[in-house]
């Protein structure tokens, strides 16, 4: 069954740009506020307002494309796309038709688990256009009117459309998630999917083999997936859909060419019931009579001046993946566990290796002991107790021997609670190393108070000698555990 | 160039008009006159000319990114043919 097809998936991704004004007036995008209060008379549609393009929210769209290696031309333009909606209050949406600001990009993909092959997902384009508002049905008042609330209208909105190159839901899954992080690190959305400032759509249809010949079923573009699981599951369910479809109108040839003939088709996924569902046939696109905006100037952008964005770039997140497994030695897996992070632990995982010369301790420090807590107080690194500096100590006294990894966590306990160094936390909690010789000392006494437990390793139950390393801990707290275990069997082996 | 009952039959549904048996008849005919008038360009030689995507000779018009204050709700809803004072008010949307 699973390889009687291929899926094949193009999404399209929208991202609400991170500025204070909307793209053609200057009423606040501020997310939550009450419904149209942040509305004037060009964003609801007045007669003889005029649009003016916001600086940022091109400067933002424009960083996005050439982080996602997009061409972008000298010559860009904005087109209206009419179509009657509720939430459309001009009739029409100031989009881009023929001459978007960028195309031509690509996003690398891997999954740190291998489930699939890193691939390049080629992007078609990326269009800079304004989001329509939002229209409210109260389900439990049946045929009740619908709200329209305005507050979104307005809002920039980059479009990016990749190219029908991914192959399967994991990597559906793995370009979302990497177009977020690389979004976030650029820092031109916040990307909240609650929020809706990250949205997705996916085409989704089969290429399949019949008696020789290369099909493909018709293209369905889902709406309506408001997580990454959904966007996950709603291909699954379509792509498994779709085969069944086609196994229905595969024969005889009549029914075969008039299905393969059908129209792309829109269907919204239905996240609690786990299907996809026909909604309205999809206008066609030249029904949208595009047309250059005549209310805006066109907008030209110079060789030099993309090239200084390019240089203004952040590292991206791949490139600091890289960096990761080259210059500290890191694997896939923990490199991708602190870039998924945010820049900030990266950061912080950075001092904290830089500063202990020991980065495989401070990677798994940074990413088993300071996420664990930092999940447990659901707060972010930049709140964190222990200072990069102070957990760069730690590492260094574990690995400089005046710290046994036996109390490290103890040390780290103490250093988090007050904020501490390394060296307070060493004071605070009475350790100091235990010579050999002292150790010995104190086994023997063990060993000579315990006869029955030297019975019994002699007798072969090697773990018995377990309740000791309690009874030493006890007696002196310093006292290494590996250390007591080897020193007593190497006694009762001697014969004590 | 000539504009078909169809074409206007078309036209007048994706502008939602309900026009009246006579009306598009009348309309046909008078959308044809313009079509035809504006088709006259296609006389002229354009070859080697770059196309014009603006009437003005203007690029770059931006403003700063800085909010102003918008319109108070009462004013912004008070065109709207019905609200309940908090949001338009329209026949129910269903799914998309």
């Amino acid at each position: 069954m699973s390889n009687a097809y291929t899926t094949v998936i193009g999404l399209e991704v929208h991202v609400q740009l991170a500025t204070h004004s909307k793209l053609f007036c200057r009423c606040s995008t501020q997310f939550g506020a009450e419904p149209n209060t942040q509305t004037c008379p060009v964003c609801i549609g007045m007669p003889g307002t005029l649009p003016v393009m916001n600086r940022q929210a091109y400067q933002l769209a424009l960083r996005t494309a050439v982080a996602l290696n997009c061409d972008i031309p000298e010559f860009t333009k904005w087109d209206r796309k009419q179509y009657y909606y509720p939430d459309l209050p001009k009739g029409y949406q100031i989009s881009q038709y023929d001459l978007p600001m960028s195309d031509d990009g690509f996003l690398e993909i891997a999954d740190a688990k291998d489930r699939f092959e890193p691939k390049r997902v080629r992007i078609i384009r990326a269009h800079l256009e304004e989001d329509a508002g939002k229209s409210i049905h109260d389900e439990a008042a049946g045929k009740a009117d619908s709200e329209i609330d305005l507050n979104r209208t307005g809002t920039p909105l980059l479009e990016i459309v990749s190219q029908p190159d991914m192959r399967s839901a994991a990597e559906a899954r793995a370009y979302l998630e990497e177009m977020k992080l690389l979004l976030t690190y650029i820092g031109v959305s916040d990307c909240n999917m609650q929020e809706g400032s990250l949205r997705c759509d996916a085409n989704v249809n089969l290429h399949l083999d019949h008696e020789g010949e290369s099909i493909a079923t018709p293209i369905v573009e889902i709406k309506n997936l408001n997580s990454f699981r959904a966007v996950e599951r709603a291909i699954e369910y379509e792509a498994a859909r779709q085969y069944k479809e086609w196994q229905e109108n595969s024969e005889p040839p009549k029914a075969r060419q008039k299905y393969l003939a059908r129209p792309k088709q829109t269907r919204g996924w239905d996240d609690a019931a786990g299907v996809t569902r026909a909604q309205r046939e999809k206008e066609e696109s030249s029904d949208y009579r595009y047309f250059p905006d005549p209310d805006l100037a066109p907008v030209i952008t110079k060789g030099d001046e993309v090239q200084a964005v390019r240089e203004a770039l952040p590292e991206l997140p791949a490139a600091l993946r890289e960096r990761l497994g080259e210059d500290y030695g890191l694997g896939t897996y923990d490199a991708d566990v602190l870039v998924n992070q945010g820049r900030a632990l990266v950061d912080y995982y950075l001092a904290v290796a830089d500063g202990s010369g020991d980065p495989k301790a401070a990677c798994n420090w940074v990413t088993q002991d300071v996420l664990r807590v930092l999940k447990d107080q659901e707060s972010t690194i930049d709140q964190f107790g222990v200072s990069a500096e102070n957990l760069a100590g730690l590492v260094k006294a574990i690995d400089d021997g005046q710290l046994p990894s036996s109390r490290a966590r103890e040390a780290f306990e103490v250093m988090l609670a007050d904020g501490s160094a390394v060296d307070a936390a060493i004071t605070k909690l009475g350790i100091e190393q235990v010579d050999e010789s002292a150790l010995e000392d104190l086994c023997r006494e063990l060993l000579a108070a315990n006869p029955k437990i030297v019975a019994d390793v002699q007798d072969g139950k090697q773990q018995a000698v377990g309740a000791l390393i309690g009874q030493a801990k006890k007696k002196n707290p310093n006292a290494d555990p590996a250390l007591v275990r080897q020193i007593c069997l190497k006694l009762i082996g001697e014969g004590v | 160039m000539s504009l078909t009952r169809q074409d206007v039959e078309k036209v007048a549904l994706l502008a939602r008009l309900q026009l009246t048996d006579d009306e598009l008849a009348t309309m046909t005919d008078q959308l044809a006159q313009i079509v035809d008038y504006v088709d006259q360009l296609a006389e002229v030689d354009t070859d080697g000319v770059e196309p014009m995507a603006h009437a003005v000779e203007v690029a770059n018009v931006f403003a700063a990114d800085e909010v102003r204050p918008s319109l108070p709700r009462e004013a912004a809803l008070a065109n709207g043919p019905r609200t309940n004072g908090r949001g338009y008010l329209v026949p129910a949307v269903l799914g998309d």
